[in-house]
């Protein structure tokens, strides 16, 4: 069940091939939703099911799709994925899906998403195509929470909504850090991660 | 001197690789070539060599501020004077008001700034570089006198570190520095960066400027009063309700932050930085060519809606950051353009942006600083076209012949 190939393919994708560090694909709802950590990790958890479950299908009929329309047929895999999402957002966490707004439905354009069909499910069977996408949904979950987790924190004194920093701050000149729910500063967080994360890493530092 | 070179002979060893203090080896070689002219010659080759090197760059910019910086101290305790209804005060204790209230945001700049350079020299195993210092003067001059000195600590170490160190140190940034810095106070912490409260400081410190402020006391600066103005006809006002004119503008006798209020203290830099030929003519001369072209234009078809079109044009150069901006800002050569008709793009844009902000957006009073940062992440741009144009005519000229 859990080869080493097996095991490569959910774990890499978690540190050392990380769709967000690494290899820099789904910049876009890194921005737009990680303001705060609750649609952040609705987020991740609605990308993982996704590109998990649309791995196994395009895994297991991909001796029949023609080569020529596989594009097609992988967009409408994830659309329909997509949609089941959505609307099972709708039905039990209704705020969080309006907080989201299009961005669920933008999944479908989120760029982990085709590269993981492209790269990897084509080319290998269901089990492991199916770790492949947990492996890469969670790699991208925990940027995303990181990054929300920051965020949320000095942007606006809360976690996951409750106040952790205490009034005593408050009255003694502390102020949140406005700049820290405006865009540019998620795309400076994600920055400090891949400094971090290089840093650690020496063997993905590019020689210019 | 001798006795401090023999002092700097002697400890020097503790500081070369293998030595007690290698890890300081940085500060040590700043503090040398800061006290002494270094004596490292080039081996080969001939060199042209011009005494006009960065420290003395730097040093002149500093000295072209210090008649901004004098004059905001003076201005702070005007104010405040003003603000608490004493405005008999005597010159000195305004200036020894001020003084007060100004110098711990130097040493906050100074010390955040300078630390991370110097902690940055010394990962880097390079030397440290003068560029912080006229950063680190600026950053006091461009920031309301109320900022908390922990937010100018964290705007100035967030500017230091991801507009310049990042970039790989002094001369490589893209964007001015100091003005990073002010963008991320006013996105940051906007409440405390524009309105009523954040350029007239009311309390007293030390004992000195104690008083209640008077009634009608109004901390708003003209253009702040601007972007707020409700009617045809404009008047504007000083903190306590009486009416200025351009001519008090020109004088800087108003509220504002402390380097940007006074023409006069800014052209006296001016003149200094074009004499000793630090800072390019074309960027400064292009930059209030565009404002006052923008602002023409703004008040050849006056709105109520947009209150600064009422302004005259001349006004609108004496009033706010615009003056402080084209002088000590847009004419840094690193972030700049670097071409001669470049330069002359770069400037104009900056001065027509800067009015355009100012006039027809209401979010923001001010426009010179956002004008200038826009036209940074331009700059390379102009100059990459100047120089492929260029290319270009010349190729076009050689195959005529």
């Amino acid at each position: 069940m859990l080869s080493k190939k097996n095991k490569e393919a959910l774990f890499n994708p978690l540190s050392k091939d990380n769709p967000v560090l690494v290899q820099i694909l789904g910049i876009c709802s890194t921005l737009a939703v990680t303001a705060s950590l609750k649609p952040a990790i609705v987020m991740g958890i609605a990308v993982i099911a996704v590109l998990a479950f649309s791995n196994v299908i395009i895994s297991l009929i991909r001796t029949t799709i023609p080569t020529t329309i596989r594009i097609i047929v992988q967009l409408v895999v994830v659309a329909a994925l997509v949609i089941i999402v959505q609307q099972f957002l709708v039905a039990y966490t209704y705020d969080v899906s309006k907080q989201l707004s299009v961005f669920i439905g933008l999944i479908i354009t989120n760029c982990i998403l085709m590269g993981r069909l492209e790269a990897f499910a084509l080319n290998n069977r269901p089990w492991p195509a199916f770790l492949d996408g947990i492996g890469n949904g969670l790699g991208y979950t925990a940027i995303l929470v990181i990054v929300a987790f920051f965020r949320e924190l000095l942007g606006s004194g809360t976690l996951l909504g409750c106040h952790v920093i205490p009034q005593w701050c408050y009255d003694h000149g502390y102020e949140n850090n406005g700049l820290m729910i405006l865009p540019p500063m998620a795309l400076i967080t994600v920055a400090c991660i891949i400094w971090v994360h290089r840093a650690r890493n020496k063997e993905l530092q590019e020689l210019n | 001197m001798k006795s401090l070179r023999k002092y700097m002979n002697k400890i020097k060893p503790a500081f070369m690789p293998g030595g007690r203090l290698a890890k300081l080896q940085s500060v040590y070689d700043g503090m040398e070539t800061f006290l002494f002219t270094p004596n490292t010659t080039s081996a080969s080759g001939v060199h042209i060599h011009d005494g006009n090197d960065l420290k003395r760059t730097m040093i002149t910019v500093v000295v072209a501020l210090l008649p901004c910086l004098l004059f905001g101290m003076y201005n702070i305790g005007l104010q405040h004077f003003l603000a608490i209804g004493q405005p008999a005060a005597s010159f000195w204790t305004m200036f020894l008001y001020g003084l007060l209230a100004l110098l711990p945001c130097i040493v906050v700049s100074y010390v955040v700034g300078l630390g991370i350079e110097f902690i940055a020299a010394q990962i880097h195993h390079k030397e440290i570089q003068e560029g912080f210092l006229v950063t680190g003067i600026l950053i006091p001059l461009i920031v309301p006198v109320n900022t908390p000195l922990w937010m100018v600590a964290v705007a100035t170490a967030f500017a230091v570190v991801f507009a310049k160190e990042v970039f790989g140190g002094t001369g490589m940034n893209i964007f001015n520095v100091a003005l990073i810095t002010r963008a991320f106070l006013f996105f940051a912490y906007p409440s405390r960066m524009s309105g009523d409260t954040a350029f007239v400081k009311t309390d007293g410190i030390l004992g000195i400027g104690d008083g209640q402020v008077v009634d009608g006391f109004t901390g708003a600066t003209p253009l702040g009063q601007l972007a707020t103005h409700v009617g045809d006809t404009l008047q504007l006002n000083n903190v306590v309700g009486t009416p200025i004119g351009t001519c008090d503008a020109f004088m800087g006798t108003i509220a504002g932050s402390p380097g940007e209020t006074s023409m006069v203290a800014i052209l006296i830099g001016a003149a200094l930085l074009l004499i000793t030929g630090i800072a390019s003519w074309r960027v400064m001369c292009s930059v209030f060519a565009g404002g006052l072209a923008m602002a023409a234009v703004a008040h050849a078809c006056p709105t109520p809606a947009y209150a600064a079109s009422l302004l005259d044009p001349l006004a609108q150069l004496c009033y706010g950051g615009f003056a402080f901006a084209a002088v000590f800002m847009a004419t840094d050569p690193v972030t700049g353009a670097r071409t001669r008709i470049g330069q002359y793009i770069y400037g104009f844009m900056i001065g027509v942006l800067a009015i355009l902000i100012r006039v027809y957006n209401g979010g923001y009073p001010e426009g010179a600083m956002l004008a200038v940062l826009l036209m940074n992440a331009f700059a390379p741009l102009i100059d990459h076209c100047v120089v492929s144009f260029n290319i270009k005519r010349r190729a076009r000229r050689a195959a005529a012949k």
